[in-house]
């Protein structure tokens, strides 16, 4: 008994499993991040993509400009206009509840844009011939895009798109900087409470681990699209 | 009544003018061959007739349906509703050079989709058409095969089943065996001549001289955007009177 004791006050005090608790707290906020992001992100830049594809001028340039500036500012700065920008323009006064809300609204805006024009080369890549037999088929637009050309977009788009979602994990760690407590935040506080590098190398296994998941799980979707070129 | 009429039809890019007063009438059970040199408006022409471009003056016409006509008031032609094009779309087939299959269905899936899914017809009573069409095409037991694991040859033929389940009144061939090695030809010549010995009303536009003068009863000789001259095989091909003609039959070695 008194040996089983001895080992469960190791590991409650041990400073090593503390962190890795930590740490997985936190990661729930980070994974939070990524799959908000992504479940919003890409239908959004497939909504642009269609807009950026317009044939009425103005709307096709406003998504141009729009493309333009999410891709040529730092995710980091968008971060603080969405964050700071309601305060700042409006003189709305945000509460702290809106930190994580602001975080997934500038990540799937920023990551939308670049999906955006991940399916443009996507569909562009489509022979006109299969709009072409889809019509004189009697297929309608709608029907010829949802049937027809989305499955060979998609397949055609998971190799760019699974490398922007790797980005995207990495990039999670951004939301520190709004003082999202999301696992990056946690292992800078924790580092420095500790003065130890222990929970930036845990954290980073944290992120590898979970990148190998997301590869592994694009590569398998990847291969179950194999069936046909 | 003619299964296809177009008269005086015109079309133009931009300035430059593609068609130019074209008139054919395709019969039922007729088998009309378009020859002609590259950039004659050959392929324009069938693009027209299968709505995939819109002509600019003249009228065109599948059975009694309307599909484009000249109106008083209207300095081009004037097309039917989208329901009345749509009701026109399974009045007629087309056979692309490139095939142009869905690579991501099966090639059961390619010639069942558009009747079970645009026509609303009975899933069942389509399988067992499609079925009965792969098996006339030879292919019967490729129907779960996807495109990518045929041949040229083989993924005509189920382009042409694909085109022959909505049962068409008249079917369109542009170019069909252009994409094809020579070896492969035969056997789409094979099939176009299967489906004229039974009946059915097709136009091809080909390069294949011998097999125009073979398996049509009217050639038509396109250049420049016009016809030059139509009529029977031994007409045109045999005894040419257009030097237009003569002199395109000439560098074929004809």
């Amino acid at each position: 008994m008194g040996y089983l004791q001895t080992l469960i006050d190791f590991y409650s005090n041990s400073t090593l499993l503390k962190t890795l608790r930590l740490l997985w707290e936190s990661f729930g906020v980070t994974v939070e991040i990524f799959f908000l992001t992504v479940i919003f992100s890409l239908p959004l830049g497939m909504g642009i993509c269609s807009l950026r594809m317009s044939k009425f001028k103005p709307i096709a340039w406003l998504m141009r400009i729009y493309i333009s500036i999410m891709r040529g500012t730092p995710l980091m700065l968008q971060l603080f206009v969405i964050y700071y920008g309601p305060y700042y323009i409006f003189g709305i006064y945000v509460s702290d509840s809106y930190r994580f809300p602001a975080v997934i609204i500038a990540f799937s805006l920023n990551y939308a844009a670049y999906f955006a024009e991940i399916y443009r080369a996507g569909i562009q890549s489509i022979p006109v011939g299969q709009y072409e037999a889809a019509d004189v088929l009697g297929y309608s637009r709608i029907q010829t895009f949802f049937k027809i050309i989305l499955p060979q977009v998609i397949k055609r788009t998971l190799p760019p798109v699974t490398n922007e979602v790797i980005t995207l994990t990495k990039d999670t760690s951004l939301a520190f900087a709004l003082g999202c407590a999301e696992m990056f935040t946690i292992a800078k506080r924790q580092a420095s409470g500790q003065t130890s590098m222990t929970p930036y190398i845990a954290a980073a296994v944290f992120y590898y681990i979970f990148n190998f998941v997301v590869a592994y799980s694009m590569g398998w979707l990847e291969k179950k699209l194999d069936y046909y070129r | 009544m003619a299964v296809f009429e177009v008269k005086h039809l015109g079309k133009s890019f931009g300035s430059l003018q593609v068609l130019k007063d074209i008139s054919l009438t395709v019969e039922h059970g007729q088998v009309v061959s378009i020859i002609g040199p590259s950039g004659s408006g050959k392929s324009t022409f069938l693009r027209c007739a299968t709505l995939l471009e819109q002509v600019n003056h003249g009228t065109m016409k599948y059975m009694d349906q309307v599909v484009c006509e000249e109106r008083s008031g209207f300095d081009h032609a004037v097309y039917a509703s989208n329901s009345a094009l749509k009701k026109v779309r399974t009045l007629f087939g087309l056979v692309f050079q490139n095939f142009n299959l869905f690579p991501h269905y099966s090639v059961l899936k390619n010639i069942m989709d558009a009747p079970v899914c645009v026509q609303k017809r009975k899933s069942k009573e389509v399988r067992e058409q499609a079925m009965a069409l792969l098996e006339r095409m030879g292919l019967a037991s490729k129907a779960k095969s996807y495109p990518c694991e045929l041949s040229g040859g083989q993924q005509q033929r189920v382009s042409i089943a694909r085109a022959l389940i909505s049962k068409p009144q008249i079917l369109f061939f542009d170019e069909p065996t252009s994409a094809l090695d020579p070896e492969l030809t035969g056997e789409i010549l094979k099939v176009i001549r299967d489906l004229a010995a039974q009946k059915m009303t097709m136009v091809i536009v080909t390069h294949e001289i011998d097999f125009a003068e073979a398996v049509s009863d009217h050639v038509v000789f396109m250049a420049d955007g016009y016809i030059v001259e139509q009529g029977t095989p031994a007409e045109v091909i045999g005894a040419p009177k257009n030097p237009r003609t003569q002199a395109f039959l000439r560098k074929l070695n004809h």
